[in-house]
């Protein structure tokens, strides 16, 4: 089957019923999105289709179809991609790192749909994503700063 | 965590502690013109680069280590390219991440490893112009003579000076911290870019050649053996390639830097070879292995609960095990006794990252790709598993996805080495969420009978603590220990701690700040108490108990981590007065609160660490709580090495800690683990992080390490707060929000 990621079409030959998190990583080599905990609990394995955060861990790839794929490799083709790239380096945001591909490709769909957070829609939009080093104080900052850049 | 001291402190002498500094000069010098130790490069072409040797897992080594060598080096931040190092000890001395030993120890190794490769390069000039090295100054990477105006570049005098011999250590001169253009400063992480883009950084995103991807089978009980296992129906399952059956070892006890009594275990089961991950975790589901027996199939916490209960009724097994003075008489003797039950529960380490090893055995040599603590302790486990020497053993030393303490342990690294021989091609191993938690090395749980006496004044006078927690054949296992370290022992002179030991056969480990993490909520949360019998303010109370600033020497435990200048530290009850006031100023500690609205404060004391901290909380009618503020005041000592990465860390232990006090439990039943994601282990997210306030207090004390220290104190000062809004004691983690409905 033939998979949109990050803007190219992309042949893979996948079990449709793989998580898109294993095609991804194990049959793309695309790394950057991360497992954690294969349940939908931790968010780690975040990426976009069509602009919307989902789990890679529970989505098939089959139920992929023609959307669009955006990964953290890809992140950076989007205006507030680099914006939160850039706020996320500035202020120092991780820790050991391994959630911050999940919360940017969150982050990243809130800020296109809601360009100035309040706290509420931090917390709304984020609350899905675990960060195990607790990083939750700076990821708040770099999504303001991003706002405001 | 609380490691090998003895070791750490050997090795830490061994590798340039003190005279020893040339020896690493050595090995990497005869490498290439240019290079001017292990840890220091300056090419031709003026690149500038520092190995970053210590084990990154999130707490900032990759970047604060080589801060130490360039401010000694003499280099701007942006001119350094920082290079990760294998797992190679005789060529870097310790590389360890726990105990927040590394700062402690390595700070100014670190610096004379920066000022010795600035002396070459100055020597190198000196005779290059005919002149006195005296008269050289450098700055930026470049040298100078000012009385005859020359100049040059570090990468013009490199060669040369790589081929000087190495500087004595003595003859090494270090900057005046007023003088530093780098330490101290907020740095962001060197592999902050490589984050935010997904580079592979961590132990599993390592694709060696070939990979395959394994998953491995085995028992949820300790030491259970296979019973059954429907092989046909793995191999059936797309994409599974192959399966291994694995028997169990128990001779693999070659730990040097992680203090454990030593059951490392490479546990009989099944791998299954896959061309991917999943296919692979879903060949070891169709396995569907039926396993029975194992040493730990007694294990139940209910069945705990009752011989807690049962031993808090009968009496200790260990009468006195600490006994200062003569609490017994001064309880007797006290105008009045409070008395309160603690307990806590096990925990686990939950690293994001999944436990992961990838490994390559071929032609009597083993590569592995690993996220560890501990790289050392993995080749010599991996070279006796494989019957290999250390040195055909190549440790790739990968970016950890969170260590916490898990990563200590090498158990994956083994599994993968014996795996990938099994298989001839180089394999992934992956366990998933579920093993994690099945097969972790957990924070012990632990019951506290406490009694304390007061005088008159209310002030305590005796302390009395029946400890029940877990070991082997009568003795705690060492993360489940009490020690004489532990405040308030030493502080409160006529102290007593009776144990009883419940048996078990499942591994402990080292978890964040270990016993400490426990211990602080018993005694900060007991202290509030007598506080409170007494109708004393919780924080006049604890400035009275620390009294007047002095040294109280604790157990040699805590001194033989730290420097030369640092040993025999003492408990400084001044320093504890200090964070104590602190954090009570940042808070505005007696301020009018809303209803239902309560500010706890608390302090604590480990890995060389002095912390206090308030927290401000309130309680819905529902008992949910939320919290508005944390302060914390710390002090570390003289020099913070990375202000950003040290506020990070502060702040992330706190809320860490939150997590913990809040909803965290492993429980055993039918001798296993019953958590098995995320689900039923909860951590703190996003919307439960409250704002969190640091400072740290600059005071005239070796530099010591922030990967741990700021955790304990949390939660006694969220249940100080959850009393004052409820009125309602919490005395068990995790908190029962339950008991605090309106």
């Amino acid at each position: 089957m033939k998979l949109n990621i990050n803007g190219k079409l992309v042949e893979v030959a996948a079990d449709p019923d793989m998580p898109l998190l294993w095609a991804l990583r194990d049959l793309l080599g695309l790394t950057g999105t991360k497992f954690g905990c294969g349940a939908g609990f931790c968010g780690a394995c975040t990426v976009q289709l069509d602009g919307e955060p989902v789990r890679g861990c529970q989505t098939p790839v089959s139920a992929v179809g023609t959307a669009r794929i955006t990964t953290i490799e890809g992140l950076s083709a989007s205006a507030w991609g680099r914006k939160l790239q850039d706020a996320w380096v500035a202020l120092d945001v991780p820790q050991c790192g391994y959630c911050q591909a999940g919360q940017l490709l969150a982050a990243e769909a809130l800020l296109r749909a809601t360009p100035k957070p309040t706290d509420a829609d931090i917390d709304a939009a984020m609350s899905g994503n675990l960060c195990r080093c607790a990083t939750y104080t700076r990821i708040r900052a770099a999504i303001k700063q991003a706002a405001a850049a | 965590m609380r490691l090998n001291r003895r070791a750490v402190l050997r090795a830490g002498v061994l590798a340039g502690g003190g005279l020893s500094l040339g020896w690493q000069l050595g090995p990497a010098r005869a490498a290439a013109p240019g290079v001017l130790s292990a840890f220091v490069e300056i090419a031709a072409d003026g690149a500038i680069r520092i190995t970053a040797h210590q084990p990154e897992i999130g707490q900032g080594v990759k970047t604060s280590f080589p801060m130490m060598i360039a401010e000694e080096l003499d280099v701007d931040w942006a001119q350094v390219h920082v290079v990760q190092a294998q797992g190679i000890r005789e060529l870097y001395g310790v590389q360890l991440a726990g105990g927040s030993s590394a700062t402690p120890t390595q700070f100014e190794r670190m610096r004379r490893l920066g000022a010795a490769a600035r002396a070459m390069l100055v020597e190198a000039a000196a005779r290059a112009w005919g002149v006195p090295a005296a008269q050289i100054t450098t700055g930026s990477a470049m040298l100078h003579h000012t009385a005859s105006g020359r100049s040059a570049r570090y990468a013009d005098m490199a060669a040369a000076a790589s081929a000087l011999p190495a500087p004595m250590p003595e003859t090494l001169a270090l900057k005046d911290p007023a003088a530093f253009r780098i330490l101290g400063k907020r740095i962001p992480g060197v592999d902050n870019r490589a984050v935010v883009t997904g580079a592979p950084l961590f132990g599993i995103d390592a694709r060696p050649p070939g990979v395959m991807h394994a998953a491995f089978a085995k028992s949820p009980v300790f030491g259970g053996k296979l019973k059954s296992a429907n092989r046909a129906a793995a191999l059936a399952v797309p994409g599974v390639k192959a399966l291994f059956d694995i028997a169990e070892r128990r001779d693999l006890k070659t730990q040097i830097d992680v203090g454990l009594p030593g059951i490392e275990v490479l546990p009989q089961g099944i791998a299954v070879i896959a061309t991917n991950t999943w296919a692979a975790l879903r060949g070891r589901d169709a396995l569907a292995c039926q396993w029975e027996g194992g040493d730990a199939a007694f294990q139940s916490s209910a069945a705990w609960e009752a011989a807690a209960a049962k031993a808090w009724r009968d009496g200790p097994q260990k009468p006195g095990t600490i006994n200062h003075g003569d609490a017994l008489a001064k309880l007797a003797g006290a105008a009045r006794r409070v008395k309160a039950d603690y307990s806590y529960p096990f925990l686990a380490h939950a690293a994001l990252e999944p436990i992961n090893a990838t490994a390559e055995v071929k032609d009597g040599k083993a590569t592995l790709w690993l996220s560890t603590q501990t790289p050392e302790d993995a080749r010599r486990m991996v070279a006796l598993a494989l019957g290999l020497k250390p040195q055909d053993v190549t440790i790739h030393l990968m970016r950890s996805g969170g260590g916490f303490g898990r990563r200590l342990m090498n158990d994956f690294a083994v599994e993968a080495a014996v795996i990938a021989r099994a298989a001839g091609v180089p394999v992934k191993l992956t366990w998933d969420r579920a093993q994690d938690f099945a097969h972790d090395w957990l924070r012990p749980g632990g019951w506290h009978r406490l009694e304390a006496g007061l005088d008159a004044r209310g002030d305590i006078i005796a302390w009395h603590d029946h400890f029940i927690s877990f070991g082997r054949n009568g003795t705690l296992d060492p993360p489940a220990a009490i020690d004489a370290s532990l405040f308030p022992a030493g502080v409160i002179r006529d102290y007593r701690a009776d144990v009883t030991v419940l048996p078990l056969a499942s591994t402990l480990g080292w978890l964040r700040a270990p016993i400490n993490n426990a211990f602080a909520f018993v005694t900060q949360g007991f202290i509030d108490e007598c506080a409170h019998a007494c109708g004393r303010d919780a924080l006049d109370y604890r400035r009275a108990l620390l009294g007047p600033p002095r040294a109280i020497p604790i157990a040699e435990e805590f001194s033989g981590e730290t420097a030369a200048d640092a040993k025999g530290t003492p408990y400084h009850t001044g320093r504890m007065r200090g964070v104590l006031d602190r954090a009570a100023a940042m808070a505005g500690w007696g301020r009018t609160l809303p209803a239902r609205t309560g500010m706890g404060i608390a302090f604590h004391f480990s890995h060389l660490g002095y912390f206090a901290n308030v927290v401000e909380a309130s309680v819905a009618a529902d008992g949910s709580v939320k919290l508005h503020k944390i302060w914390v005041a710390a002090d570390v000592g003289r020099q913070i090495v990375n202000l950003s990465g040290a506020e990070n860390q502060v702040q992330g232990s706190v809320i860490d800690a939150l997590g913990a006090a809040m909803g965290q439990r492993i429980s055993f039943a039918d001798g296993a683990v019953e958590q098995r994601n995320y689900g039923d282990f909860p951590l703190a997210r996003m919307n439960d992080a409250p704002p969190v306030a640091v400072e740290f207090l600059a005071t005239d004390f070796p530099t010591t390490g922030l990967g741990e220290p700021a955790y304990p104190s949390l939660a006694p000062a969220l249940a100080g707060a959850i009393f004052q809004a409820t009125g309602k004691r919490l005395r068990q983690l995790p908190f029962d929000t339950s008991q605090l409905t309106a």
